[in-house]
């Protein structure tokens, strides 16, 4: 021991200057005060803060399309934004910073606070203080029972009214608790105020689960097409990093038809209703066929996938025949909308038509119509179509192997068609017409329009954990809101042949008004006694904050 | 009765509604300037609806008994007066909101575009403040409730208005009569609280006065409790509303429960900023002043949610003020909507 004594003895501790921190003490600061209802606060505040940028600037993951919009008309804010992810907020570092360091400062803010609770879970209402007349809400009285019997009175009202009561003389008999009443209710408030923050982490849980488990896929589906549930179909495919491709649900479905109400009259003509995609799906390839009829509003559900309706449009059903007459390209091609009108754009390519690649892109107007020399299109509904496209020949780009969009036609290394006159060639087809291309390269008729569906189709698990922990943090939320702790003492004094009776109230809420809550105590231990024997007069009330003034008082 | 008439019966009681209104302004600003005494008398009293006549001395007319109760019926008819006014444009109110819902085909809930959220929104303010009139004594914000409805009507009518439509599909779902009416239930409660943090803010400028305006107002502790105590009712509203039943709906009709949409940002925002209110009222240094302003900034956030976020952002999916713009293409990724007509 001698050894030890002298070695630490020997060991000079490094001089300290006052207010410097070692190591630990500061790790201890940091998280006091990181932990601290302050931090918390100001933690809240700057995550409020932190999600305007995503309100205001486009997200890629809301509206990838608006984001390149933007940033081709922002380039020299493009590469700051773009280092500081303002376009994507919320899956951003400095974002997830804000809150996880919120989850910290909650966690350390409720765990020692769920150790306090339970200690004093059982604990006694404490006892009396010496003076109850110096609280701020406090009434008395003088009544001609004995003190036991007050006393006695009071614990039988106290309790009806889900108080819990100092168990009597807790000092013995005479001592300073002998003359007096300690209740308190209202211990539920804390339970409330840690499952609501409790919950605020199931719901985070929850959210973590979906983004990383889940995934998100979009698909347009021509009418009368099946769709085998495999991240090939899919035109867009976002999965959590964790979603892996053992985790589809393999189910089939076609689209039987689509069903859509245009609004012929009044101030919203010119939109739909009723839209219904009426499918028919196998959940596996063995199970049985079954009909679904997909609306807004009404998903299917197949497994843990959910499929939804959110747009459609049409597919202009378009041959192309080459200068040898043989079919190149055909079959109905998915044009998208631009606009509410339905006017849509859409490429077709035909890579082997002979003796030169095909390719056409321009518009398609539902109900085709000349206003002062302009096309436009004056319905949404296909009443009149027409498709208006522009031809180019040459080298389509396919045959390098690279990705190409369906929805793009490259034509870099492609000509443009020209008349005889030397302005480019359009193609104008009504439905069912052919027209002949220049220069011998073919022929392409309009033969048909198709309807087509484009479906949100999504895992995401973890949502009842969310939705569980939401509903709990509101269950919570209540109980911390509007159960009132409250604290009531009665102290009865022999005061010549009558007693004194003291009470007072005191709320630890902080939101409310126990004045009335004192005032009808009080009622009830003289109202449930002779009341005759003691005057009003004797009684008086003392409440600290007074009433809200009304207009008819 | 037609569609038509229903229609014109909801414009003209919205009509009648603001005129009421607006007569309501008047009396209580009526009432409270009679509270003011004459120039002459150098020093005002107060006579508080009765409650504290309070003459701080002064020119002998402001003693006599008979001038003081001669006043303070005054201001008492004039205050009854007003909350009558207030009622009969609130039943107009009510009547245009039903015209609304009765004037489309099919029959609807009255909240398919900006004006008709507006309408409701103004109309729970006065209903929560009709009833909790006498709860919390709420005569003192009369007044201001009575101006900020006036306002928000002028606005909804004259550049929110459209004509009835039917509903879009996606808001065609029975959660959006437990969305919305939660949701504007809430508007309403905070908007109440925000009026008495704001008179809190004031107060606390101002001081306690027994003369002018400002006395009828009561005091600190009282607004902020009442503030509080409205507060706590519209917090776990607005929870239910954008946190459990906007998310539930949304995963119906957009399938994600949670989207960043900027509707949702915004409400979320407002939701972090009340969570803060009511953290900040049992924190030292914050309780009172800070967390009054928290309030104030609270009801901003949640007026601009909305009103002003639908004309600042158009990728909204809750973009019903606007017409949708250009739709994107699936090449891009994004879970956007395409076939505008199915936005909401």
């Amino acid at each position: 021991m001698t050894d030890l004594d002298s070695l630490l003895l020997a060991d000079p501790r490094p001089e300290r200057r006052p207010g410097e921190l070692g190591a630990r003490e500061l790790a201890r600061w940091t998280w006091r005060q990181l932990t601290s209802m302050r931090t918390a606060l100001i933690l809240l505040l700057v995550l409020a803060l932190a999600a305007v940028p995503g309100s205001i600037i486009p997200q890629s993951g809301v509206d990838a399309l608006e984001v390149s919009r933007w940033k081709d008309q922002h380039p020299s804010l493009t590469p700051i934004y773009e280092r500081l992810s303002l376009f994507s907020v919320y899956d951003s570092a400095w974002f997830s910073a804000i809150y996880i360091l919120l989850m910290i400062s909650l966690v350390g803010c409720i765990i020692p606070r769920t150790f306090v609770y339970l200690r004093n879970i059982r604990a006694q209402p404490p006892a009396a203080p010496r003076n109850l007349l110096r609280l701020p809400d406090h009434a008395s009285y003088t009544s001609p029972q004995e003190v036991d019997e007050v006393l006695a009175q009071a614990r039988v009202v106290l309790r009806s009214r889900g108080y819990r009561l100092r168990d009597a003389d807790p000092d013995g008999p005479g001592g300073p608790g002998a003359d007096s009443l300690s209740a308190e209710r209202g211990y539920l408030r804390e339970v409330g105020n840690l499952i609501f923050h409790l919950s605020v982490i199931f719901v985070l849980v929850g959210f973590a689960i979906g983004s990383l488990l889940g995934y998100q896929g979009g698909v347009i589906i021509l009418q009368g097409t099946t769709f085998a549930n495999t991240s090939a179909s899919y035109d867009d495919f976002d999965p959590g990093s964790l979603f892996g491709t053992d985790d589809f649900d393999p189910f089939l479905m076609t689209v039987d038809g689509f069903d859509i109400e245009w609004l012929t009259e009044g101030s919203a003509a010119g939109t739909a209703r009723k839209f219904n995609a009426r499918l028919t799906y196998q959940e596996t390839v063995e199970a049985p066929e079954e009909t679904y009829d997909l609306r807004v509003n009404h998903p299917l559900t197949i497994g843990n996938t959910g499929i939804f309706l959110i747009g459609h449009g049409y597919a202009p059903v378009l041959t192309v025949r080459d200068g040898e007459g043989n079919v190149a390209a055909s079959g109905p091609t998915v044009f998208l909308p631009q606009d509410p009108t339905f006017l849509s754009f859409g490429v077709v390519k035909a890579p082997s038509a002979q003796p030169a690649q095909i390719g056409l892109d321009g518009l398609f107007y539902p109900t085709f119509a000349l206003i002062d020399g302009d096309p436009v299109t004056v319905w949404p509904d296909a009443l009149e179509p027409l498709v208006s496209m522009q031809v180019y020949t040459g080298n389509l780009g396919l045959d390098d192997g690279g990705a190409q969009s369906v929805y793009a036609l490259d034509t870099e290394r492609a000509d443009q068609v020209l008349k005889a006159d030397g302005t480019p060639f359009r193609l104008d087809l009504r439905l069912g017409e052919t027209q002949t291309l220049p220069d011998g390269l073919g022929t392409v008729s309009f033969d048909g329009v198709e309807p087509w569906v484009r479906l949100q189709i999504s895992q995401t698990p973890g949502k009842l954990i969310a939705l569980g922990g939401v509903v709990l943090a509101l269950i919570g939320l209540l109980g911390s809101l509007f159960i009132r702790p409250r604290r009531i003492w009665v102290r009865a004094r022999q005061d010549g042949d009558v007693t004194k009776v003291e009470v007072a109230a005191l709320d630890r809420s902080g939101g409310g008004d126990v004045g009335e809550v004192l005032a009808s105590v009080v009622a009830e231990l003289r109202g449930a006694k002779d009341a005759e024997s003691t005057s009003q007069s004797g009684t008086r009330t003392h409440t600290h904050n007074p009433q809200p003034r009304r207009n008819d008082d | 009765m037609t569609n038509a008439a229903w229609e014109s019966l909801s414009n003209q009681a919205i009509g009648v509604a603001g005129i009421f209104y607006f007569l309501a302004l008047m009396v209580h600003l009526g009432e409270w300037a009679s509270l003011r005494a004459p120039k002459v008398a150098k020093e005002s009293i107060a006579s508080g609806g009765g409650g504290v006549a309070v003459a701080t001395g002064g020119a002998s007319r402001e003693t006599d008994p008979d001038v003081l109760a001669a006043r303070s019926q005054r201001v008492d008819f004039l205050g009854r007066l007003g909350v009558i006014l207030t009622v009969i444009a609130c039943g107009g109110h009510f009547v245009s909101l039903v015209g609304r819902g009765l004037a489309a085909d099919p029959n609807r809930v009255p909240w398919g575009n900006m004006y008709e959220f507006t309408v409701s929104g103004s109309f729970f303010v006065v209903l929560m403040y009709l009833v909790l009139f006498r709860k919390y004594g709420l005569a003192w914000m009369a007044p201001i409730v009575t101006g900020f409805v006036v306002s928000v009507l002028m606005v909804a009518v004259i550049w929110l208005h459209s004509e009835v439509a039917p509903l879009t599909e996606a808001l065609d779902s029975y959660w959006l009569v437990i969305h919305v009416v939660s949701a504007v239930i809430a508007t309403g409660a905070f908007t109440l609280g925000g009026i008495a943090s704001v008179m809190y803010l004031v107060k606390l400028r101002v001081g306690e006065t027994t003369t002018g305006p400002m006395s009828r107002v009561p005091s600190l502790a009282v607004l902020d409790r009442t503030a509080y105590r409205v507060h706590a009712f519209a917090f776990p509203v607005w929870t239910f509303a954008v946190l459990i039943t906007g998310p539930i709906w949304a995963h119906e009709a957009w399938s994600r429960y949670w989207n960043w949409d900027p509707k949702e940002v915004w409400a979320f925002i407002t939701w972090v900023v009340y969570a803060a209110y009511l953290h900040a009222r049992a924190t030292a240094g914050w309780k009172g002043r800070n967390a009054a302003i928290l309030a104030c900034v609270g009801v901003l956030t949640l007026w601009f949610n909305f009103i002003g976020i639908n004309y600042f952002s158009t990728s909204s999916q809750h973009s019903y003020a606007l017409e949708a713009p250009a739709t994107p293409g699936p090449e891009t990724g994004g879970p956007s909507v395409v076939g505008a007509p199915l936005r909401l």
